[in-house]
């Protein structure tokens, strides 16, 4: 049924449709609403689940990670320093190949503290073996959070997924998402059948000592299972599609392309911004485009390929950066290109850190610059007096 | 693709920790042992064995040749000795 509702609430609304049996968060800001809204249901008896309090980021990831080794499906959201705090546990979490789903609201990572919007926390992340999704607005979010679960729970992938919501200009938005039925995603989502549990009456021992001769082996079965992984998410997306009624979710997602000589390529909410000036610049007879990076990781490497090889000029648009090197998203479709027959021009841009708008301007500007030389690492919206003033 | 990620109980014993041993391995001269059970107490891998006077000895299969047992006995009754020496 169609909602006006902040994204948030319709984040919480569409986890105690998808039944964890225990919720462990810490409370930290954009993400705070989720967890607020979740523990309600909880106390209001409209779900069956225990959320159990936690001291930190660390201890809320470690209390999921033990509720799946007893089989149990489990949520938990967080943002910036609280998903880094994480970081340790996550590694984990994939290593031991649990099935979990977290949310992260993105924000911008310390120091200067900002409580602001980009998705530097959890790009950071992207090496951990978790899988990842950026959702564009709050309809995609409610929908990538089922998808989710199907994905992280099939029994040839069993790898955790993320599922990052820009902070603010998602969490707080208020929208108009169509939240399906409960007999719907119990339809879609079976309940988790776990590879492994933690019995007193056949014990195993879980995350043990890998010595060299066999960690290696552990992270190739990540690697394998992550292009396993490329198979099944448009293979579940396509199934939601037919359950639900609407395309939600997969790799990527092409707007305009096919004639386009632009194209900028995102992910997150910033993909919208860029479709409306893709709109408007069609308008006045440019021929730009947009891709929208929907799996952040495994990378799609072969889908982003097969849509930009006959566009001569692409940018890359970080909402974070790998300093010292450039954007992470850039260089992943650098290394998409590389040794191929068609050699584009990638230029990155880095928008965004910390908030800073990207307005339409922006997203014109970037279009603009394509036709130059190839750029590496611009920073947009730069205040240059800032820096020039600074002792 | 998955990889055995569990392990089932009891694999500590099929690691046999006394192929880490360098050089030297304890000697139990059961001459003057009091029993006292400190040597067995501290061993860190648990493999000494023994109950009454004079009866204490380790487990070469999984003693790392630490010396610890050496170092506590009161009554001077263990010692290293180098790893080729026979017993």
């Amino acid at each position: 049924m169609k909602e006006f509702i902040e994204g948030s609430a319709a984040i919480a609304r569409t986890i105690k449709m998808c039944k964890p049996g225990v919720i462990s968060a810490y409370p930290i800001t954009p993400q705070t609403h989720i967890g607020e809204n979740l523990v309600q249901f909880i106390a209001n008896g409209e779900m069956e689940c225990q959320f159990v309090n936690a001291e930190s980021e660390h201890s809320s990831a470690s209390i999921i990670l033990g509720v799946s080794a007893v089989g149990v499906r489990a949520y938990n959201s967080t943002s910036s320093q609280g998903l880094l705090l994480m970081a340790e546990v996550l590694y984990s979490i994939a290593g031991m190949r649990f099935p979990l789903v977290i949310t992260c609201a993105n924000r911008a990572v310390s120091s200067p503290i900002n409580i602001w919007n980009d998705q530097q926390d959890s790009v950071t992340l992207r090496d951990s073996g978790w899988i990842q999704f950026y959702a564009e607005n709050n309809q995609e979010a409610c929908d990538l959070h089922i998808q989710a679960y199907r994905i992280a729970e099939d029994q040839n992938i069993s790898l955790p997924v993320m599922v990052c919501v820009d902070g603010y200009i998602l969490t707080h938005a208020v929208e108009v998402v169509n939240l399906p039925d409960q007999e719907q995603v119990d339809g879609f989502l079976p309940p988790l059948k776990p590879l492994h549990v933690l019995d007193p009456q056949d014990p195993v021992s879980m995350g043990v000592l890998y010595d060299p001769s066999s960690y290696m082996e552990t992270r190739y079965a990540i690697q394998e299972t992550m292009s396993e992984a490329l198979e099944l998410i448009p293979r579940v997306a396509s199934e939601f599609k037919e359950m639900f009624g609407r395309e939600s979710g997969g790799l990527i997602q092409e707007y305009r392309t096919s004639d386009a000589d632009k194209v900028i390529v995102a992910m997150g909410s910033v993909v919208s911004t860029v479709k409306e000036v893709v709109d408007e610049m069609r308008g006045e007879g440019e021929k730009v485009g947009a891709i929208k990076v929907i799996t952040h990781r495994p990378l799609p490497s072969q889908a982003l390929y097969d849509s930009l090889k006959d566009v001569p000029e692409i940018a890359v648009l970080d909402k974070s950066i790998s300093l010292g090197a450039a954007g992470p998203l850039h260089m992943d479709l650098k290394y998409t290109f590389q040794g191929k027959n068609v050699s584009p021009k990638i230029s990155g841009f880095v928008a965004g850190l910390g908030g800073r708008d990207i307005t339409r301007d922006s997203i014109r500007e970037i279009f603009d610059r394509l036709s130059g030389e190839q750029i590496n690492c611009q920073f947009v919206n730069l205040d240059v007096e800032q820096m020039v003033n600074a002792t | 693709m998955l990889v055995p990620i569990v392990a089932k109980p009891g694999t500590s014993r099929r690691n046999l920790t006394g192929s880490w041993r360098t050089m030297q391995k304890p000697h139990f001269l059961q001459q003057n042992c009091i029993a006292c059970r400190r040597c067995l107490l501290i061993c860190p891998e648990g493999c000494i064995e023994g109950d009454k006077k004079n009866t204490y000895h380790t487990d070469y299969d999984y003693c790392k040749g630490c010396g610890n047992c050496v170092a506590i006995c009161p009554k001077d009754d263990i010692e290293m000795v180098p790893e080729e020496t026979e017993l």
